[in-house]
């Protein structure tokens, strides 16, 4: 079974987000990087235990600059088996899938497996896009993926329970929480990935057609009023003026 | 026990490179520090103080340091080590140390006491029999050097080899051993009988020899140390490291468990300046953040001034390491030099927190006791000191 797994960039959970002085891009000064963890948690892991029960291979695919090699890096030293990295910027969901699907129509996959979305900008567009260009089955959401011969089962959450189903490979997959369990690479993994292909591809077509107005933060929390147990008088009156919750 | 023991401590720590260290580490280092980083946040930081506060060492870990290749690093794969780099090394150690510095030392224990004399000084045999069950933990080594009487000074041991045909009987006593009371082996150093040190493979199941802790430590809590006793232990000759003679067969792997400490070292020292600056941030008094009154300030500034002034010297003692230049003197130096930081950095935490500082809450206490071990073990404060002071006159102070 040949198995893609999509992998992107995003800034370490704890860093501090803030603004380029125009609003129009995401400062990265003093920014550290991660492999986006549904990918890497979910959809990477989920990728490799179907390789390790049925054979085959899983490649990872990356859309971005030479910087990114660190994180394909360690998507290798976890246990793909090679690596495509397209070099361009993803600025844009159309742009990145039409990437990956460009790989993908040349390469084909019996299965391609995505994180549910990026935890940075959270657009969760690129897995559909990616299956509306290869014409493929789209499960999104999924918390189980099974695959026996040619047929997978994917389970997704839905509104009060589960959806089930089944298709026919190949399928695009995109991964949330409880697909698999986060897998540490060990020492001997970093030093094999040294080895693994990693190959660079130039990007085809053209940058995106949408054009970021600004980003704005949130509002800051606001501190918290500490009310005397005694004065309950006080702590109706903010609940039902300040808050208006009664 | 896991289950019952297990916090729900979420683990914030954040790496703190104020002088851009990292660009100076290949992405080997870099993902290699950073895995053994997630696996100190998942396996580590959600049990250690449990385990710490029970004095008991968890032993399940040995399997997880395992699996990640925390054991022999830098020895070859086809012996059953990662094949890494000493810079790699010692990120793994500094990251470890930053969990807590006894799971630190049960990695060092077994990478650089164990799996690198038999690596060095052992026969083809040895490294084919001990060194791929040292790397995946099926085997717990120790390393026996020093005894009772005899700490700084282990020429002067007692312990000793009797030959008797196809074997050496072996009689003494060490002390101080970390791993000892579930080590499967024990590579120990014994006088022959033209007093020339030797060193040996000893098994653990091997009659006259025994193990038994020692309690009532108040440091290093959550790692395993005990004596070394043996009572006519016959120790076969295809055991001995052949060409190794003198102390400095020991010291050599000395310097390498130092090398390690140095770094180890600053990473107990980045999870104190890292709490203490995250809690500086958050605890308010007089209406405004401590972290805005100026005393405070230059606590913290000092830490992370003294932190990166050990970052920019472990690199470059990497550095000489990879290159294979490195003396033991400059070990010693930074070895010295970066306990001491971390040790006063951990007290000055500990002072930014305030009460909380005291408590299980927060890792300082937990990192505060540890490094007074830290600080004595695998030479003294001072012994290292007087090493510098022979290295720069010439003249030997030790005697």
């Amino acid at each position: 079974m040949k198995i893609l797994v999509a992998i992107s960039k995003t800034p370490e959970t704890t860093a501090k987000i803030s603004f380029t002085p125009d609003n129009k891009a995401f400062n990265t000064d003093g920014v550290q990087y991660i492999m986006n963890p549904y990918d890497e948690w979910y959809a990477l892991v989920r990728g490799l235990e179907l390789k390790e029960a049925n054979g085959g291979s899983v490649t990872v695919i990356n859309v971005g600059p030479p910087a990114n090699d660190v994180i394909i890096r360690k998507a290798l030293a976890i246990g793909a088996d090679d690596a495509v990295r397209v070099n361009a910027e993803p600025l844009s969901a159309r742009f990145v899938a039409e990437q990956i699907a460009n790989h993908a129509k040349e390469a084909g996959y019996d299965l391609i497996i995505f994180g549910k979305e990026t935890i940075d900008y959270s657009g969760a567009l690129v897995p559909g896009m990616v299956a509306e260009l290869l014409d493929l089955p789209f499960f999104s959401f999924a918390h189980y993926l099974e695959v026996d011969g040619k047929t997978a089962t994917v389970t997704r959450d839905i509104e009060g329970g589960e959806e089930i189903a089944e298709a026919e490979l190949p399928i695009v997959v995109s991964a949330i929480k409880g697909m698999a369990e986060q897998r540490i690479p060990n020492m001997r993994g970093i030093m094999m990935a040294k080895r693994k292909p990693l190959n660079v591809t130039e990007p085809v077509g053209t940058q995106g057609d949408v054009e970021i107005v600004a980003y704005t933060l949130p509002p800051e929390k606001s501190a918290v009023k500490l009310v005397e147990p005694e004065n309950m008088d006080e702590l109706v009156s903010l609940l039902h003026e300040e808050a208006k919750v009664i | 026990m896991e289950t019952t023991m297990k916090s729900s401590k979420v683990d914030k720590y954040q790496h703190h490179d104020y002088y851009l260290m990292d660009e100076l580490l290949s992405e080997d280092h870099l993902l290699a520090r950073d895995a053994v980083r997630d696996w100190v946040k998942r396996e580590v930081t959600p049990i250690i103080e449990q385990y710490a506060e029970k004095a008991e060492c968890p032993m399940h870990l040995f399997k997880g340091l395992a699996e990640i290749g925390a054991f022999g690093p830098s020895i070859p794969v086809e012996y059953g080590g990662g094949g890494m780099d000493e810079m790699a090394y010692g990120v793994i150690m500094q990251e470890l140390e930053r969990g807590d510095s006894g799971v630190r030392s049960m990695a060092s224990v077994q990478s650089s006491l164990v799996m690198y004399p038999i690596y060095k000084y052992g026969t083809e045999a040895h490294r084919q029999k001990y060194l791929p069950k040292l790397g995946s933990g099926e085997l717990i080594g120790c390393f026996g050097l020093t005894e009772p009487d005899h700490g700084s000074n282990p020429g002067g041991m007692i312990t000793n080899i009797r030959d008797d045909g196809d074997a050496y009987i072996l009689n003494g006593a060490k002390m101080w051993i970390t791993n000892s009371p579930v080590a499967d082996i024990a590579v120990v150093w014994a006088k022959d009988e033209a007093g020339v040190v030797r060193g040996m493979i000893v098994e653990a199941d091997t009659e006259g020899y025994s193990a038994p802790e020692i309690h009532g430590k108040w440091s290093l809590r959550a790692s395993i140390t005990g004596e070394l006793v043996f009572e006519d232990v016959r120790v076969p000759k295809d055991n001995v490291f052949p060409e190794i003679k003198g102390l400095k067969g020991p010291l050599s792997c000395l310097s390498k468990a130092r090398y390690g400490i140095a770094w180890g070292a600053i990473g107990a020292a980045l999870d104190c300046y890292d709490s203490a600056l995250r809690y500086a941030l958050e605890r308010h008094q007089f209406g405004k953040p401590i972290g805005q009154f100026q005393l405070q300030q230059k606590k913290l500034a000092e830490m992370i001034t003294e932190i990166t002034k050990a970052q920019l010297l472990t690199w470059r003692l990497g550095q000489l390491a990879n290159e294979g230049r490195v003396t033991p003197a400059q070990i010693s130096m930074a070895k010295r030099n970066n306990v001491h930081m971390a040790l006063q950095i951990a007290r000055e935490a500990r002072q930014i927190h305030g009460g909380m500082g005291i408590t299980n809450e927060y890792p300082i206490m937990r990192h505060m006791m540890n490094l007074e071990t830290v600080l004595t073990y695998e030479g003294t404060h001072d012994i290292h000191l007087l090493i510098t002071g022979m290295d720069v006159t010439g003249l030997n102070a030790f005697k």
